[in-house]
Formats: C-alpha cells, sequence, structure tokens
C-alpha cells in the first residue's frame, strides 16, 4: 500500500520536558494504526504536530508528497486531515443536526459552493448530496439519529464521543486521527463504539490512527502498533508482536519482566 | 415566527410604515426615522452578538457615517439622502475593515474594550478638531432626495420613507446572510472556535466579515441619524451613546433580524415618554425598563413572538 502521511525526525520540547524526539512513522493507506503510550508518552503531541496544533521545533511531514510541516490546523483539514478530541469538541447550544450542518456547511464554503447568491441545496464535494442529506447519513452510520434535535450539551458520554468523530467525517477526510475515542465510556460500551466508529469511517475509505489506552480494544481493531514511550517511538509492529514486547511489556503496559 | 416568513413580515412592515406612516404627526415620523437609524446598528450588533462578540463601540461607525454624510454636504455641497447614506456606510466600511485585523484576533471582554477604546479616540479627535465644529459640531445641509427638494411639510415623511427603503434592504440582506454557511458559523463560533478551526474554516476571518458588516450598517444609521437630526457632534461616538446600541440589542434579542427595529422603536418610546414625565430621571426609568427585560424576557422582545406561538399552538 503507498504511504499517504510520512513524519520525519520530529521533535518538540517544552521548557525542559521533551515531548517528541526524533518521532519518524510512515503511515501507509487504508491502514488502522493504533498508538499506544503512557500519559505524557507523546502520543497527542504527535496527532496535534500532524494536526497543526503544534509545530515541531525539528523534522518534517509530508502528506501525499505535500510538505504541510508549518500549515494551520484548518489548512490540514482542507486537504483531508481530520481530527477528533479527547474531551469531545461540540458545539453546544447547536442540537446534533444543526452540529453537523455548521460542519457542512463550512465544507460548502471551502469548495464555494452554498455561499450568498447560490440557490437550493449544493451537493456536497465527496459525498455528491446535499448537505441536509449527508447529515442524516453520517447521524445514522453513528446511530445518532434518536438524538437528532437533542441539544448537544445534554448529550450521553458516548453519544458525544461519537458526534465529535461524526463531526470529523463531514470534510470526508482521507486520514483520520482519534484521539482516544473509548475514553470516558463504559467497558461495555467500549468495543461497540469502536466497531461503530470504524465501520463507519472505513466505509468512507479513511485510514485511522487511535490513540488508545485498553490493550483489548489495540489488539482487536489496529493493524499496526505504534508504541510511544518518553517522546520516542519504542515500537512499530503488527499488534500481537507490539503488545508482546518486553519493553511496551515494561513501560506501556505497566507489567514487570 | 419561521424565518421562511420573515421577509414578508418585512415587507409588511415596510408597507405598513410607507402608507401609514403619511399620517404620523411630524415628532412621530422623527421617532420613527431615528428607531430605523438605530435599528440598523442594533441589526449590526445582532451579527456580532450572535458569534458571541459584545461591541461597547458601535458609536464609532455610527459616528463615523454622521460625519462622512456631513462631510459630503460641507464640503461637497451634496446632500442627497441615499448618497449621504451611501458614503457613511462605505466609510464605516473602509475603517472596520483595516481596524478589524486588530479587533477578530479579540474575544469576550477585550474584544468590548477595544472597541470601546478606538471609539472614545474618535471622539477625542472630533473634540480636538476645530475645522469640524469640536465640542459643538455642525449642521447638516437639508436633505434632498434624487437631486429634489421635498416640499416643507414633506421633508421627514421623504427620509422617513427613504430610511424603511435601506432597513428593509438591509434586513433582507442580513436575513440571507445569516443562512449561508459563514452566517451559520456564528454561534458555532460562540460555541467552540476550536472545532471551527479543526472543520477547516478560520474563526477570525469570519468575525472579521461580521465586523465590517456591523460597522457599514452602523455607517449607514450614523448617515441617517445626521440628517435626519440635522446637526452632528462628537457626542455620537460617546460610549453612552455605545451603551443605547447595546440596550437596544439586548432589548431586541438576536433572533430575527426585524427584531432590532422593534426594539429601537420600543426604545425610542420609553425614552421619549420618561422624558416627557420625568426630565429629571428618566435614565431610571430606562434602567428600571432594562431590569425587567433582562429578568422577564432574557433573549429579547422577539422571544414573546415564540412564546405566544407555542401558547397558540398548545390550544389548537
Amino acid at each position: 500500500m503507498p504511504v499517504v502521511l510520512n513524519a520525519q525526525g520530529l521533535c518538540k520540547t517544552f521548557g525542559a520536558v521533551t515531548a517528541a524526539s526524533e518521532v519518524s512513522a510512515s503511515i501507509e493507506k487504508d491502514s488502522v494504526v493504533g498508538l499506544i503510550g503512557t500519559n505524557g508518552a507523546g502520543k497527542t503531541t504527535f496527532i496535534n504536530m500532524i494536526t497543526g496544533y503544534i509545530k515541531p521545533d525539528r523534522g518534517s511531514i509530508d502528506y501525499d508528497g505535500r510538505d504541510i510541516t508549518r500549515l494551520q490546523p484548518r489548512e490540514i483539514t482542507r486537504l483531508g486531515i481530520s481530527r477528533s478530541f479527547q474531551v469531545p469538541q461540540l458545539y453546544g447550544s447547536l442540537g446534533v443536526f444543526d452540529n453537523m450542518m455548521v460542519g457542512l456547511g463550512i465544507v460548502l464554503a471551502n469548495a464555494g459552493l452554498g455561499g450568498y447568491f447560490s440557490r437550493g441545496s449544493p451537493p456536497v464535494p465527496g459525498y455528491g448530496r446535499p448537505a441536509e442529506e449527508v447529515a442524516e447519513h453520517l447521524l445514522g452510520r453513528f446511530g445518532l439519529l434518536e438524538y437528532r434535535n437533542r441539544n448537544a450539551q445534554v448529550l450521553p458520554g458516548g453519544a458525544r464521543k461519537l458526534l465529535d468523530i461524526a463531526l470529523t467525517m463531514v470534510a470526508r477526510p482521507r486520514i483520520l486521527l482519534l484521539d482516544e475515542p473509548t475514553s470516558g465510556v463504559s467497558a461495555q460500551e467500549k468495543f461497540g463504539i469502536m466497531q461503530m466508529v470504524l465501520d463507519a469511517v472505513r466505509a468512507e475509505g479513511t485510514t485511522v490512527l487511535f490513540v488508545e489506552h485498553d490493550m483489548e480494544v489495540v489488539s482487536r481493531f489496529a493493524q499496526r502498533v505504534l508504541a510511544f514511550y518518553d517522546g520516542r517511538i519504542i515500537v512499530d509492529a503488527p499488534p500481537a508482536e507490539a503488545l508482546a514486547n518486553p519493553e511496551v511489556q515494561r513501560y506501556v503496559a505497566g507489567k514487570r519482566a | 415566527m419561521t424565518r421562511e416568513r420573515t421577509p414578508l413580515l418585512l415587507a409588511l412592515v415596510f408597507l405598513f410604515v410607507v402608507s401609514f406612516g403619511v399620517l404620523l404627526p411630524q415628532w412621530a415620523m422623527f421617532i420613527v426615522t431615528i428607531a430605523i437609524a438605530r435599528g440598523l446598528v442594533a441589526l449590526g450588533l445582532l451579527l456580532l452578538l450572535r458569534a458571541g462578540l459584545v461591541s461597547f463601540g458601535q458609536a464609532l461607525y455610527y459616528c463615523l457615517g454622521a460625519y462622512a454624510a456631513g462631510a459630503l454636504g460641507r464640503f461637497l455641497g451634496v446632500s442627497d439622502i441615499f448618497v449621504e447614506m451611501l458614503a457613511g456606510g462605505a466609510v464605516a466600511a473602509a475603517i472596520a475593515f483595516v481596524l478589524g485585523f486588530l479587533l477578530a484576533r479579540y474575544r469576550g471582554i477585550f474584544f468590548g474594550l477595544l472597541s470601546l477604546a478606538l471609539s472614545m479616540i474618535l471622539y477625542g479627535l472630533l473634540v480636538k478638531n476645530e475645522a469640524l465644529g469640536s465640542t459643538d459640531g455642525f449642521n447638516i445641509l437639508p436633505s434632498t432626495l434624487f437631486g429634489t427638494r421635498p416640499g416643507a411639510g414633506w421633508v421627514r415623511y421623504a427620509v422617513m420613507a427613504s430610511a424603511a427603503v435601506v432597513a428593509l434592504l438591509a434586513a433582507l440582506l442580513v436575513h440571507r446572510y445569516l443562512d449561508t454557511p459563514l452566517g451559520r458559523l456564528a454561534p458555532a463560533i460562540k460555541d467552540n472556535e476550536i472545532r471551527v478551526e479543526y472543520m477547516g474554516a478560520s474563526a477570525r476571518r469570519a468575525v472579521h466579515v461580521k465586523y465590517v458588516i456591523a460597522a457599514a450598517l452602523a455607517g449607514v444609521g450614523g448617515a441617517l441619524a445626521a440628517t435626519t437630526v440635522g446637526h452632528i457632534d462628537p457626542e455620537m461616538a460617546y460610549w453612552t451613546t455605545s451603551g443605547e446600541f447595546i440596550f437596544i440589542a439586548i432589548l431586541a434579542g438576536t433572533r430575527n433580524v426585524i427584531a432590532p427595529f422593534a426594539g429601537a422603536l420600543l426604545y425610542g418610546v420609553i425614552h421619549t415618554t420618561a422624558y416627557d414625565l420625568s426630565p429629571n430621571t428618566w435614565q431610571m426609568s430606562l434602567g428600571i425598563s432594562l431590569l425587567l427585560l433582562i429578568i422577564f424576557l432574557p433573549e429579547g422582545i422577539w422571544s414573546l413572538a415564540g412564546k405566544m406561538s407555542a401558547r397558540h399552538a398548545r390550544r389548537t
């Protein structure tokens, strides 16, 4: 499979803290990659650097043959890389459906559609359907139709997570970075939610990187694992191999050798 | 009131004002016209408030619009009311476009106070400028309409009808704008700017655009007020003038583009009545009205329409 995202030698320090040290990884198209590591290991910093929230001190990020290292988050989103958040970032005063419509409006505006003088509902790029239909379609895929008119602020935890991820899908990204998609969700719900998310996302042909602390979730859903420790990637391997690695056992899973 | 019915209601209100307005006494025409001028400013505030921004300095653009209109007459001898309003809006928009690069970076109290500071700078400049009449300001030429001067008894009506035309256009344009992707972004910016950025939009650019539109509307309002009153002075940029606009915006609420005009008219009526009944304590009456409003109608007078239609729906 061709490489869509290539990070080379990323370094980032915050004062005396090294958040990333020579982090390099190539992500192949259509892959599902799990990022594991303890808190402070550098997973979210890695995601923040790819999505433009943090600029690395050194190193480069290449997306589809284009250097995106210094771009703003919105520019990176427009190119096809979206992200979800550990703490869902929603439009709290709006309903679930309206949350989706705001996002779809941005997609239309970025494509020069739906402007001041346009009439009717132009098709959303990537979906070829009007925004209202795309919103219904995505809400259906993420099991959120029952909350359609509910205010985003009063949604249950799992639904908030799902809406956060559904919002990333309005731009039909080629790469999606999920920051702890199952955190704050009950143990019983975890697998169901992860399955639903991956089904919905993969149906659109999106490459996925997800941060996860639950090793069962990682071994079940990831095709490849990047294990972070102290700002470095210590292991890059398929799940079974990565989780059996002594360094991962010691530094990530917290088991003594 | 559904959004789809707003243009129809706007057209009806417009027709009502231009037809039955003929019957109004001159003083009432004055109140209605000033209400339209203030309503235009409040319409701009509606755009900003929806995005969670409170400008304590809209008087800057109100005053700029007024002085642009005044300067047209004073230096070029132009007194056509539509040209004055156009010039007022254009000057305000141009200045806002430049200042917007600074203002659009700030949110919350910083945005509010910075806008206030800018309006007070203009106030200070005008007070010191003798060519523009210093603290006394100067008188505006009587209005003309497409090169003709209406008869003495018709000037007020001509200005009021022209104001109604501009208000109708402005309200329709803003109503349409609120339905565009950029217009719909306002509550999203208020709620969560991080998410807006990560969905591919520039919140700063959206705020900048709204700021320029709001300024243009305030400029048109200022020019209209100037030609209606026939006199301008630096008080138009003073912070209490901005306070009046915020009062009206809160009175109106942000639900509908008609609300700012209704709010401005109500403000005019409260203000005039309070001043008439007790000239020394009219501010107290205004204060009490605002207090009652915030307690009983926190979303503005337009929320009454929603409450009434909900009650009607329950009955039927």
